[in-house]
């Protein structure tokens, strides 16, 4: 009953934290609730059509169609973080506090809001479906202890989802001058996590070359399986034998994606300058 | 996508002599066989065979590997090139029973 407790608190845990920290980044945004359901909901009917075809993915691109698949899923998630932070960059003080700007922004809140459900979905789906395959293993197999084993997983799914609560909670008491730089800071390093998780499944795929592997070995420090391991991992994408490979894809979505939200806020800036001198 | 297609371009796949390939057969939820000798510093394929009706999650840490099998199907999994030791693996949905060790000497 622990161990599949705590297989489901950890398949959970990633999509749970990227959705707790997009909801309190997203809190200001107008339909933003709604969205954020409408992903989940799709995610999770994604990840049981996934789940389904597991065998048939696998067998794509000559045995390498998991790996293209995670790649290309990660990916797109990168592309949208990258994309709701700058955003959130341009737009921080207009959220924030000046509701006369509201009315133009609406239609960009639009565009923001499908980046979201796009996110959110493509997070419950990469984890659901390992889940739902777990978990239809253990109702598939007739043993035992098989009804306490799926009481445990009910409880990891509700563990996951209480920690996910939790950052999304403890991000709302935040003073509203430190909110914006909290969210974007933990936006951005879940972007340049993906984007060295993307790296991962394209070395595992032979797809490009591992460069030092492992860079590093630090299990004997932190290991990733341990509670505090996997949450490094995913707010920070931490490993313990990363390639160092994945170390570039984490360096350039930093840099990219860091430069994009500075030139974003600076032309905000300029703009908002502009109005107070005219 | 197009991002993807470029580097399958730029790095195809190397070919891999017969000799770098090793089998793995997964039945009842244990790995067979339990222990593989790989040569170090060269780049391995493993073949995974999973004869359950179950899925199955092979993960490494050490390695930096994880790969979901389905049940009753194969998958491929690049390793290496490896520094010579002890690599452990096992099968993330049944832990208590699958587990193996590879060793690059």
């Amino acid at each position: 009953m622990l161990a599949s407790a705590i297989i489901m608190f950890r398949e959970v845990l990633e999509a749970a934290l990227i959705i707790g920290i997009l909801a309190a980044a997203t809190r200001t945004v107008s339909g933003s609730r709604r969205w954020l359901a409408a992903g989940v909901l799709v995610g999770l009917i994604g990840s049981a059509i996934v789940a389904a075809s597991t065998d048939v993915i696998g067998e794509l691109a000559n045995g390498i169609g998991q790996e293209l698949f995670n790649a290309i899923v990660l990916g797109i998630a990168v592309l949208m973080l990258a994309w709701h932070n700058i955003w959130m960059s341009a737009h921080a003080s207009a959220l924030a506090a000046d509701a006369r700007a509201l009315g133009s922004d609406i239609r960009d809140g639009r565009s923001e809001c499908s980046a979201l459900f796009l996110i959110v979905a493509l997070a419950v789906l990469r984890e659901g479906s390992e889940s739902v395959l777990f978990l239809y293993g253990i109702a598939a197999s007739a043993g035992s202890g098989q009804s306490a084993m799926l009481l445990g997983g009910i409880a990891g799914v509700v563990a996951g989802s209480v920690v996910g609560y939790g950052i999304y909670a403890g991000l709302l008491r935040l003073p509203v001058r430190w909110f914006f730089g909290a969210t974007s800071v933990l936006v951005l390093l879940l972007a340049a996590s993906m984007a060295s998780q993307a790296a991962h499944y394209l070395i595992q795929a032979d797809l490009l070359p591992g460069l030092a592997s492992p860079l590093w070995d630090s299990s004997a420090i932190l290991s990733e399986q341990s509670v505090a391991g996997k949450l490094l991992h995913t707010l920070m994408g931490y490993e313990s034998h990363p390639a160092g490979m994945q170390l570039v894809f984490y360096a350039a979505a930093l840099f990219v994606i860091g430069s994009g939200m500075f030139l974003a806020n600076g032309k905000r800036r300029a703009t908002l300058r502009a109005k107070t001198a005219a | 996508m197009k991002y993807i297609l470029l580097i399958s371009i730029l790095f195809p796949p190397a070919s891999f002599a017969d000799e770098n390939v090793y089998s793995l057969v997964i039945k009842e939820h244990r790995f067979q066989p339990v222990e593989i000798d790989v040569p170090s510093g060269k780049k391995v394929k493993l073949l995974v065979v999973n004869q359950d009706a179950t899925a199955e999650e092979f993960e490494s840490h050490s390695l930096n590997r994880e790969k979901l099998i389905a049940g009753n199907s194969k998958a491929t999994i690049y390793i290496g090139p490896l520094a010579p030791g002890r690599y452990t693996f096992e099968g993330e949905f049944n832990a208590k029973t699958a587990h193996g060790v590879i060793i690059a000497q």
